[in-house]
Order: structure tokens, then sequence, then C-alpha cells
């Protein structure tokens, strides 16, 4: 394990951190790494109510996970020749926040957009394993019909160039020859408003362009399309990466809000972010899962060694 | 809730980074010298020459419009009269009684509205098929290059091959059919169908670059609520770009309305709006007239009509008519800017 690891480099290293020194050398990376052990997820399998005894309390009082949701089996994303995740076994809970962490590149993301099939739109992605949400193939879902159930928000904020009314409309109207009037979806707007924490500053000017909207409402606003349905899980792509900090922290709060009725996925680069918000972390690195636990045990006792670089910053 | 990471906004440093905070104000700001200016003295002399070439190159393009706006309004002021926006023309020889250009003016608007009207629905079609579909690669260069084509090739080869085309016996519905079963071939009709190739480019390219410069995450947005595409291309993509088609169709119709070989050769270019068949208001579209185009061509002492000063107040309107259209199409630009997804002013075709 040691020797592939850059630190055994030792004269180098020590030299490097000589305060008027030279600046420290590049270290090397772990490219080819042993296989893969992630060694939290056995545990969690095993049923997660022993889990929180048994790992010190990673719920920390955040509230106990529900249900399974998602489940993916042995899921693998193929572009082309190039397999981006390999291999992913990770189940996603009702009212747990799961945060995918991981350096560029690593798939995190593809594995986020694979579950809601919008990998499915790059053309040459293949997928193979299976994903079930509550239980169903999603293959066998229609793709419309999942992805309202598995909603999903962007790292740019994207409302569409409409009203703000009709943006969480939009989402709300069906495929249908009929669409429901204005005093049909009114309450359902306002809702899902409100549980984006929106309501209060847009309330008063609901049909002007929600491109007039500052950044971080805009997002706040894409989170509200999105929750509009009531979906069962909630993926959020890097959500408060091109937001200020104060932004970042309303969202961060409504995420910790939204937790209870929802099974939320949210990816980041930004590993304090993610213990933050997240009760599970899966730490991705190139394609692998290397490690899959409750926040507290990645970040504080991380299992595998790569895992416990990154986390302190070695590489990224 | 026992959390210790700061969950609420409370928790946050509210000033931000206080040091900038501090730093402000009072006596504090270091002296700022004047950074020393880039002067032309330390230029080599190839780019001075260059630079006062592009400087020149600008203001004589400011120049030259100016003196063609000056000259036009110097000319059309003189010659422009009220009644001449609203009597008929006549062929007299004395010119006055030769009446206004009303016909005209008529022509031109009705003629840009045809040709409009039938180009902004295909063009923007294609652009989505080209932009959204555009499977095979192949044929999608094809259409693109098609559309190249037609946009390049010359109005009088247009209105050529539009007279062949329309007067075969299939378009006889057209225009003017005559006793023995020749079809006239110039009418509104077809050469409002001629003109809307005029304005397809125009209204293709700035619909085209519309939905590219929309970024792909956007859609994923659409998809991603469980919509389909052609949802996501109808509620989001098309008002997002309706700005960009607004501009294109406006451009084209400043094509259209500039445009004299197709009037001249396929709406007959008839001194008065000459009506055909029985039918009220269809008997327009099949009949020829004229615009405000061929109406100063035929005036301008190289046309029969030989009058100078009623070719320069037409000439005067018309360049009124194709200014206000490029103002319009600046509004339309600068509000989509305000609404829009991307602010991009569009220099559509060619």
């Amino acid at each position: 394990m040691i020797t592939d690891h850059g630190t055994t480099d030792a004269p180098t290293t020590t030299s490097g951190r000589e305060p008027a020194g030279p600046p420290p050398p590049i270290r090397k990376i772990v490219v080819e790494a042993p296989p893969t052990v992630a060694p939290a997820a056995p545990q969690a399998a095993g049923g997660h109510a022993a889990t929180s005894g048994a790992a010190g309390g990673w719920g920390q009082g955040r509230g106990e996970a529900g249900p399974e949701r998602m489940t993916l089996q042995g899921l693998s994303v193929f572009y082309g020749e190039n397999e981006a995740v390999k291999q992913v076994s990770l189940s996603i809970r009702l009212g747990e926040v799961l945060a995918l962490i991981g350096p560029s590149g690593c798939g995190k993301t593809t594995l986020l957009r694979t579950l809601n099939r919008l990998t499915e739109l790059t053309a040459g992605a293949q997928r193979g394993g299976t994903i079930l949400l509550d239980g169903t193939d999603v293959d066998a879902l229609e793709v419309t019909a999942l992805r309202r159930r598995v909603a999903m928000v962007f790292q740019q904020p994207n409302p569409f160039p409409m009203s703000i009314f009709d943006n969480v409309a939009y989402a709300l109207r069906e495929q249908s020859r009929k669409r429901p009037g204005r005093a049909v979806v009114e309450p359902l707007v306002e809702d899902a408003l409100k549980r984006a924490g929106l309501w209060d500053e847009v309330k008063d000017k609901l049909d002007a362009p929600a491109l007039r909207l500052s950044g971080g409402q805009q997002q706040r606003l894409c989170i509200a399309r999105a929750i509009a349905t009531r979906p069962e899980v909630l993926l959020m792509d890097e959500p408060c990466s091109a937001l200020d900090p104060r932004s970042t922290a309303v969202i961060e709060q409504l995420i910790g809000e939204l937790r209870s009725d929802l099974a939320i996925v949210i990816v980041t680069h930004n590993m304090q972010q993610a213990r933050r918000v997240g009760d599970k972390v899966a730490f991705m690195y190139l394609g692998d899962l290397v490690e899959y636990g409750p926040a507290e045990q990645i970040f504080d006792a991380p299992q595998a060694q790569r895992t416990r670089d990154y986390v302190r910053g070695v590489f990224g | 809730m026992a959390v210790t990471q700061p969950r609420t906004l409370d928790d946050l440093p509210h000033g931000g980074f206080g040091v900038d905070a501090s730093g402000r104000g009072g006596g504090r700001v270091p002296q700022r010298k004047r950074p020393r200016r880039e002067s032309m003295a330390d230029w080599r002399w190839g780019d001075r020459i260059a630079y006062v070439l592009c400087w020149a190159a600008g203001i004589a393009l400011c120049v030259i419009a100016a003196l063609i706006m000056g000259y036009m309004a110097v000319r059309g002021v003189q010659y422009l009269k009220p009644s001449l926006l609203w009597s008929h023309p006549s062929g007299e020889v004395d010119q006055s009684d030769s009446g206004g250009f009303l016909d005209p003016i008529i022509g031109t608007i009705l003629l840009t509205i045809i040709g409009i009207v039938i180009a902004t629905p295909i063009a923007v079609a294609a652009a989505i098929w080209v932009v959204e579909y555009g499977r095979p690669s192949g044929l999608a260069r094809m259409v693109e290059s098609g559309i190249e084509v037609v946009a390049g090739t010359p109005d009088i080869v247009l209105a050529i091959f539009g007279l062949a085309l329309f007067q075969h016996g299939l378009f006889g519905w057209m225009s003017f059919t005559a006793e023995g079963g020749a079809v006239f071939g110039r009418s509104f009709l077809t050469a409002g169908a001629m003109m809307s190739l005029i304005a397809l480019p125009m209204v293709f390219g700035a619909t085209r670059e519309g939905l590219q410069s929309i970024p792909g995450h956007v859609r994923e947005a659409s998809y991603g609520l469980g919509k389909t595409k052609i949802a996501t291309i109808r509620r989001v993509l098309l008002p997002a770009v309706r700005p960009n088609i607004s501009t294109g169709a406006a451009l084209g119709m400043g094509r259209i309305a500039g445009d004299t070989a197709i009037v001249v050769i396929l709406l007959g270019a008839t001194l008065r709006l000459e009506k055909e068949g029985g039918i009220p208001g269809v008997d327009v579209l099949k009949g020829t007239g004229s615009t405000l185009t061929s109406y100063v061509y035929n005036n301008s002492p190289a046309g029969e009509g030989n009058a100078p000063e009623k070719a320069y107040a037409a000439a005067f309107v018309l360049l009124l008519l194709v200014v206000a259209l490029n103002f319009t199409v600046d509004l339309i630009a600068r509000r989509g800017a305000k609404t829009g997804l991307e602010g991009t002013r569009l220099g559509a075709g060619r």
C-alpha cells in the first residue's frame, strides 16, 4: 500500500517542507492503485440502524435515514472505450444527503446524470449494471416519468426565459393535451416556492422574468422547479459552485431542510461543503468508488489511503 | 440539530471580508501614480500608418452614410409633397398629372409581408431541425449549404428562375392565365414567394445562432423535469429565440423592401395595382403592381418615366422605411438582451 504512494519519497518531501526552502516538489499521485475497497458499503448494506450506532453517531441527530430509494448495483458507464464509472454499488436513502466527492473527471457527475438517465443524451454513452428506483429498474420506467421522480439541479442556475411563475408551472404541467390553467397550478407553485425558501422574496413579482433574479435566487428557483413535482430523489450537480458564499449558505440550509422528505444526492468539489451537508459521503477517484460511508468517517477516519490523501489535500 | 458547522446564515461572518472594509476611508489610500499612457511615439511606423488607416476607414464610412442620408433628405424634402403619398400614379407625360406613389407604397408593404410570412416559418423550422436534430449530420450540412447557396444567388437570377417556374401550368392559380392557357407568372404571390427566398437565409441564420447560444444545460434542465424534446423546443427554446427570430425577420424585411430585380421581373412593375380574378382580396394578390424600388427605377433618368423629382421623393420614403426597420432590429436586439437568455447582438446572414 505504502509503496505506490507518493509520500514515500521521504527525503524530498521533508526538504520541501522547510520554511525557506525551495517550493515543494509536485507529488506523485496514485493513478494505478490496487483494486478498490469501499469499506463502509457492506456495513451500510447490513442495515442502517446498526451502522448509525456502530459508527459513533454519524447521524449526529440529523435524523435517521429512511427506506432505500435508489439502489445502484455494479453500475458502469462508458463513453466509447473510456470507462467513466466503474462497477459502483451504492444505495440512496430517503431523508439522507449523499455527497459525492472526488477530483475533476472522477465520474461523479456522470454517475449523477446516469441516475435520471440524462447520460443517454450523450452520443456514445453506454451503461452497465442496474439502477433500481423503489425496486423498479429505471430502464423499465418511461424516461419522462423517471425524471419527474428523480429531479435534477444543475451547476449553472438555468431558469427558463419566462416568468418566475411559469418556470415552476412548466415543471408541473404534464405532457397532456389539455394544459391545466393557472388556478389549478397556483397553489402548487406557491408550495414549491415556499419549500425552496423563495416565496417571500418573489411573491409580489411572480410574473417578472426569472432571469432578472440574482444568481442565488435563480438557483433556488431551479430547486423550486425541481421539487415542484414532489420527486423522491433530488440530484444536485455542484449547485453552489457558481454562487457567492451567502447564497451558498442559504442553499446549504435549504438542503438541510429538504432532506426530511427527499433523498438528496449532491456532487461537490468542495470538501467542506460535503462535510457540512452530507450525511453519507462517497469518494470517487478515476471512476472507482473508493470509499463510501458516514461523513465523519470519510473525513476523520478514512480507511483507504487515497481517501486519506484526498481529504488531507495531498492531491485533488 | 446539534451540528457544529454553520448551517444558518447567522453563523457566517456577515460583513464579508472585513479586511477590505477597514482598509477603505481615512487617508490610508496609497498614493496612486498615474500610469504612463501608451503614446504613439513608441510605435513602429507600420503600426502608426495602419492605425491611421483603420481610423480613417471608420470615419469615411460615417461620412458616406451621412452623405447618402443628407443628400436623399435634401432632395426628398425638396420634392416630397404629402399628396404624393396618397394619390395613385398615372402614366401622364405631364408630371403635374402623373400622380403620386400610393400604389408602390402599398405594393412594398404587401410584398414584404407576403415574403416574410412565407419565409419565417420555413426558416425557423429548418433552423430548429439543423440545431436540435441535425441527424444525419451530412443532411444537416447539406441543408446549411443549400441555404447558403440561396443566400448567395443574385436576386436577378432568382427572378428569372421564378418566372420560368411560375409560368408553369401548375402555378396557374397564382397569377393571370390567358385564354389559351398560357400562365403569366407575374403577381404578388409569385413575387412574394421568390422574395421569401431572399429573407429566408436571414431568419434562418438568426434563429440558428440564437439556438446555438442557448447552453446545453438549459435543455437538460427541461429534460430533467421530465419534458420531451418537443415540449422543450416549444416551451423553452422557441420563446428564448423569439428576439432572434424577430431580428432576422426585420433584417429580411429590409432586404425584401430594397429588392428591385424580382419586382421588375416577377411583379410586373405596373404603375398601379392591377387586380386579377373576381375574389376580393385575392384579386390583389393574383394581380400585378409595383414597389417603391421599381417606382424609383422607372422614374429615374434610366427608366421610362423619367421624372427624377418623384424618384427622389420615393427613394427618400423608401430609405426612411428601411432605416425604421433597422432601428426596430436594434430595439429588438436590445430588449432581447434584457430578457433573453443570451444578450448577443446578431449580425445574421451576410
